[in-house]
Parts: C-alpha cells; sequence; structure tokens
C-alpha cells in the first residue's frame, strides 16, 4: 500500500471515529460537525472530477449544490403541508423520502450542470470561471426573487427526511447516511479516474488538442464530467438541507462556490480523499480559530496561498511526502 | 492513377495580408509518400492545419475517403481516418508514453464512455497500444511519462499515436525536425514501411529524407505550389532550384 492510500484509510477511520466518540463522551456537537464534513466532502468530491480530473475550474458548483438542497426542501415542504406539487396534468405530491428526493434532487443538477456546462465549456481559463460563475449567481438570484420557497428567508423543513431502516433524526444513523454516500462517491470517483473515460478526461485537461487529433471529442468528455460532477454537488446538497433542515439562497451563493473549492484545494486536487480532508480541516479551523478571531478566514487564505504556491497536491500530498502532482 | 484518397481543390487561406495558402491543389494516392516541401513560412503547416481541420479555409474544397470534408471539425475526420502529427510535438504530457497511444486505441475502438472498468487491467487495449510502440522502438520507454521523454521520442510519440489510429491517410509536419542524424536514419526506414499502411502526406525540411522517402514532391512558396512531379523532375526543375533547393543542388535546403 503506498502512502497516499494509507492516510485515505485514516482519513476515512478518523471521519468515522470521530461522531462514535462524540456519542460516547455526550459531545453530539461534534456528530453534526462530522456529518457536515461528510455532506461538504461530498460536494468537495463532485467538484474534483471538474477541477481535479477535468481541469475545470468551476466557480459555479454552488448552483448544482443549492439546487439539490432546494429539491429536498420543495419536495419536504409540500409533503409536510400536504400541497401537492402539481395537479396538472398529472398529480404530483411532495416526499420526505429520501430514496425519492435524492434521485430527482441528481437529475435536476444533472440537468443544471448540462445546459450551465454546454454553455460555459465554449470557453476556457478565466472566461470559464466567470460564466459558470454568472450562471450561479442567475440562479441565487431566481431564489431570492421566487417568494413561494422563501425568497430571500428560505425555506424551512420542521422534519427531516427518512430513510427506510433508519430513524434519521438520530444523529449518528444520519451521519452514517451521509458518510456511506461520500465514501461511495469517493469509490466512484476512483474507478472513473482509472478508466477509459477517466484516460480521456486527463488526455482533454492536458492537451484538448491531442485529444481531438485522435478523434475524441474534448467537449463530450468534458462536458459528461462536468454533469456527473455537478449531479454529485446536487446530492450534497439534498443532504445539506436535511441536516440544517432549512435551505436559504446562501446555498446557492457565490461564497458556497468558492468554499467547496477551497475544501478541494485545500485537500489536494485529484487526490481522492482531498475534497473530504480539506472538508474536515476547513470545519475544524473554523471552529477553532474561528472561536479564537473573527479574522480566521485571513489565516485561512494564507494557508491557501501556501499551499497553491508550494505544495500543488494539498495537505494530502504533502502527508503523502509528494508536493508535485502524481 | 487510381483515385486519390485525398485531394484538395484551390484551398486558399489568409492571414490579414498574409496569403499563406494560394489556391493550393494536391492529391494523395494510395501507397505513395507526396512530400510537401518550400522554404520557412511558405505555408506547408497551413495546409496540414487545414486539411486535418484545425483551422478553415477561406475558399476551396477537401475531399477525402470519397467525401467532402471541408466543414467537419478535427475530431470528426480523426474518426473518419485523418491522422495528423504536429510541427511542435503535441501529446499529454502528464501521461506515460502507452497511455498517450491507448487513447488512440480506444477512441478507434469508440470505447471511450466506460466510466467503471479500469483501463490498466484491459490487456487488450494495453497490448494493442504496446504493438505500436514496438514499431517505433519505444516499447522499452511506454512507463516513462511522456513530457519527460527526449525531443526524438516526442516525436516518435506522435508517430506511434498516429499508426494506433489505422488511418486512410498520414498527415506528417516536419517529422524529422530536430532529430539527430541517428534517429532521422531509424526514421525514415520506418516512415518507408508505413506508406504501404496508408499514404502519406509529408512536410519534411530534411531533403536526404524527403529525397530519399518521396514519391512525389510539391514545392510551395509564398503559399503557392510552383511545382509538382517525381523527385527527378524537381531536382531538375529550374524554377524550384531558384526558389527554393539553391544552385548547388538539394543541400541549400533552408
Ligand atoms: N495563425 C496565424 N496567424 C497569422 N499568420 C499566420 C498564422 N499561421 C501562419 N501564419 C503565416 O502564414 C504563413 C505560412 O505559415 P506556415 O504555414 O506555418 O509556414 P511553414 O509551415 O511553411 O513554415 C507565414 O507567413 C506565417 O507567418
Ligand atoms: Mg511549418
Amino acid at each position: 500500500m503506498n502512502r497516499e492510500a494509507a492516510i485515505s484509510l485514516l482519513i476515512a477511520a478518523g471521519l468515522l471515529a470521530a461522531p462514535l466518540l462524540g456519542n460516547a463522551f455526550d459531545e453530539p456537537f461534534v456528530i453534526t460537525l462530522a456529518t457536515k464534513v461528510a455532506i461538504l466532502g461530498l460536494a468537495g468530491t463532485g467538484l474534483n472530477i471538474a477541477l481535479g480530473y477535468g481541469g475545470m475550474v468551476s466557480l459555479g458548483h454552488a448552483a448544482f449544490f443549492g439546487l439539490g438542497g432546494y429539491v429536498a426542501g420543495i419536495l419536504a415542504s409540500h409533503a409536510l403541508n400536504y400541497e401537492p406539487l402539481f395537479t396538472a396534468p398529472l398529480l404530483v405530491e411532495g416526499t420526505t423520502q429520501m430514496l425519492i428526493i435524492w434521485p430527482v434532487a441528481i437529475v435536476v443538477s444533472g440537468v443544471a450542470a448540462l445546459v450551465i456546462g454546454a454553455l460555459s465549456l465554449r470557453t476556457t481559463g478565466v472566461f470559464f470561471i466567470m460564466i459558470t460563475l454568472a450562471f450561479a449567481q442567475m440562479v441565487y438570484y431566481f431564489a431570492i426573487s421566487w417568494p413561494a420557497y422563501g425568497g430571500e428567508d428560505g425555506l424551512s423543513i420542521y422534519i427531516r427526511s427518512e430513510f427506510p431502516g433508519l430513524n434519521t433524526l438520530n444523529p449518528l444513523h444520519f451521519f452514517a447516511i451521509c458518510y456511506v454516500l461520500l465514501i461511495l462517491a469517493i469509490g466512484f470517483s476512483f474507478l472513473l479516474s482509472q478508466s477509459r473515460f477517466g484516460l480521456a478526461l486527463g488526455g482533454a485537461r492536458q492537451n484538448a488538442q491531442r485529444l481531438a487529433t485522435v478523434g475524441i471529442s474534448p467537449f463530450r468528455v468534458k462536458l459528461t464530467a462536468f454533469v456527473i460532477s455537478g449531479m454529485m454537488a446536487g446530492l450534497a446538497g439534498a443532504l445539506y438541507a436535511d441536516l440544517n433542515r432549512f435551505v436559504s439562497p446562501s446555498m446557492l451563493s457565490w461564497h458556497t462556490s468558492g468554499e467547496i473549492m477551497v475544501f478541494v484545494i485545500l485537500g489536494g486536487t485529484r487526490r481522492l480523499f482531498g475534497p473530504a480532508a480539506g472538508a474536515a480541516l476547513y470545519i475544524v479551523l473554523e471552529n477553532t480559530l474561528g472561536d479564537v478571531s473573527e479574522h480566521w478566514l485571513l489565516l485561512l487564505g494564507a494557508l491557501l496561498v501556501a499551499l497553491v504556491l508550494f505544495a500543488r497536491g494539498g495537505v494530502i500530498g504533502i502527508l503523502a511526502g509528494q508536493t508535485r502532482h502524481a | 492513377m487510381p483515385e486519390p484518397i485525398l485531394q484538395t481543390e484551390k484551398l486558399s487561406k489568409r492571414f490579414g495580408a498574409v496569403v499563406a495558402s494560394d489556391a493550393v491543389t494536391l492529391d494523395l494516392v494510395a501507397g505513395e509518400i507526396h512530400a510537401l516541401i518550400g522554404p520557412n513560412g511558405a505555408g506547408k503547416s497551413t495546409v496540414i492545419k487545414q486539411v486535418a481541420g484545425e483551422i478553415r479555409q477561406d475558399s476551396g474544397s477537401i475531399r477525402f475517403a470519397g467525401r467532402d470534408i471541408g466543414r467537419l471539425d478535427m475530431v470528426a475526420r480523426a474518426r473518419l481516418g485523418l491522422a495528423r502529427t504536429f510541427q511542435v510535438s503535441s501529446i499529454a504530457p502528464e501521461f506515460s508514453a502507452l497511455q498517450n497511444v491507448m487513447l488512440a486505441v480506444q477512441s478507434v475502438e469508440r470505447k471511450t464512455f466506460r466510466f467503471l472498468k479500469p483501463a490498466r487491467s484491459d490487456t487488450s487495449l494495453k497490448e494493442q497500444a504496446m504493438s505500436h510502440l514496438v514499431r517505433l522502438l519505444l516499447d522499452d520507454r511506454a512507463e516513462i511519462r511522456a513530457g519527460d521523454l527526449s525531443h526524438g521520442e516526442k516525436r516518435a510519440l506522435e508517430i506511434a499515436i498516429a499508426l494506433a489510429l489505422r488511418p486512410k491517410a498520414f498527415l506528417l509536419d516536419e517529422p524529422m525536425a530536430g532529430m539527430g542524424p541517428e534517429n532521422t536514419a531509424k526514421l525514415i526506414e520506418i516512415l518507408d514501411g508505413l506508406r504501404t499502411e496508408a499514404p502519406i502526406l509529408l512536410v519534411e525540411h530534411d531533403m536526404d529524407a524527403v529525397f530519399a522517402l518521396a514519391d512525389r514532391i510539391s514545392v510551395i512558396v509564398y503559399g503557392r505550389i510552383i511545382a509538382s512531379g517525381t523527385p527527378e523532375q524537381i531536382r531538375a526543375n529550374e524554377e524550384v532550384r531558384r526558389a527554393y533547393l539553391g544552385d548547388e543542388g538539394h543541400d541549400g535546403a533552408a
């Protein structure tokens, strides 16, 4: 086993141990934080497919994260208020079943990623960053100005959605759901990165002209990866809404896009456990330094700059003893 | 002569005031190496780029394998069987030499959108890719990061990738550029054997290589083809000598 694999295992074990210890020592807040790490790590794992493997610097992933959140919030609020979503042409009711909410969140954020990706991928570099940001801002302002689902105030979900056989109101049960989804997403990312598609995606990142010359469309490859990436972020958003029992436009804001990107860069782009490690580090710093000084973000900024300049592989890269990309 | 596989008809392309292609008409028939020579800036690469679909001609047409391809993009033309190498090597630098070739193999198999099975354990994919590296004498460099290969090895890797496409025609833009005499000699031998698999449109500055390999030569100056014929005819052509080869014969090539 190489060093990165050992570190990954350690992170996976650590993230599992934290809420169990929190439970044993009667510190429920630790369970909430660990759940948050799992969910945000999942969003980052999604972004890592676009940003890390595909080299697409998207500053618009909050759109997919937030849409996933709104899907969960809207479906649940309709179910809890006994108001159908549509009556014509056919009756569609809300639901509090995670097993229905998740696929809907994945499809909705996937369609959004397809549209946004298809338009944004006609550009590269800084223009791509700006366009993805602009699209996410459009969704953000739409949510703010749409009163039906709370507008600026957001939308509360009275009761966490359900999962068969588990009590999702038990923090440990809900953590387990998020943790398993995170591990599945990381496992999927691993397979993807090793597959033929992963090879083509790496080719598109390194040299799109080379890929086109062998007859593989860089556009199609990147768009596919962008959609998968958006779907994962959407699933994470649905879980995040359930964690907080609340969705608001802030989930859609550029600030959220930036945070998800910070997780990926902190942990290390193209490191399987990088986004989870980055999310964990961010949340630990936020809850330790953040208590000491409200200027902790300044410190985080300095840390990020140092990582980008001196350790492109992020924290995982440093721990694995490789400060260069593999 | 048999029906040409590739035929350009009065291709023209301007960059501002520069006429890079001026009604370029040339063709490529099965089994041949057709060399396109001319001084620096004459418009050789511009012809290759238009045929490959990297840039769009202002006017004129391109027929390939029985169809008009003048409006297709690079991807579509590659899929139809046009394999192209670049004047400045263009590879995926972080991938191994083998992975670079694997990309071409999976493209030809039309099996790129496979998400779960590891490519590494796909023995057929690897073996096919390896066989092309073997032909370019790169098999012992298969696992080296392509970006770390020597200049000559990168040139050879591009040809291995082109081979892996099982093309109907090769477009090679100065494959010998910057190679030492030993590697050039090896490459001449390899290209010599390649023409029976698919004809080659060869842009090359190395006149020894050109006269050793070419069945036909076209000379381009200021975007215009000024002469086209067998190597003997070109060597004897007064206008070509004046414009390009220099009076003392083919050694004066720039
Ligand atoms: N993209 C471009 N923009 C402007 N001028 C160009 C461009 N590409 C080529 N040219 C010009 O067109 C002419 C032909 O270039 P090129 O085809 O590269 O020549 P060759 O390959 O024969 O050396 C040159 O004068 C070159 O400066
Ligand atoms: Mg040139």
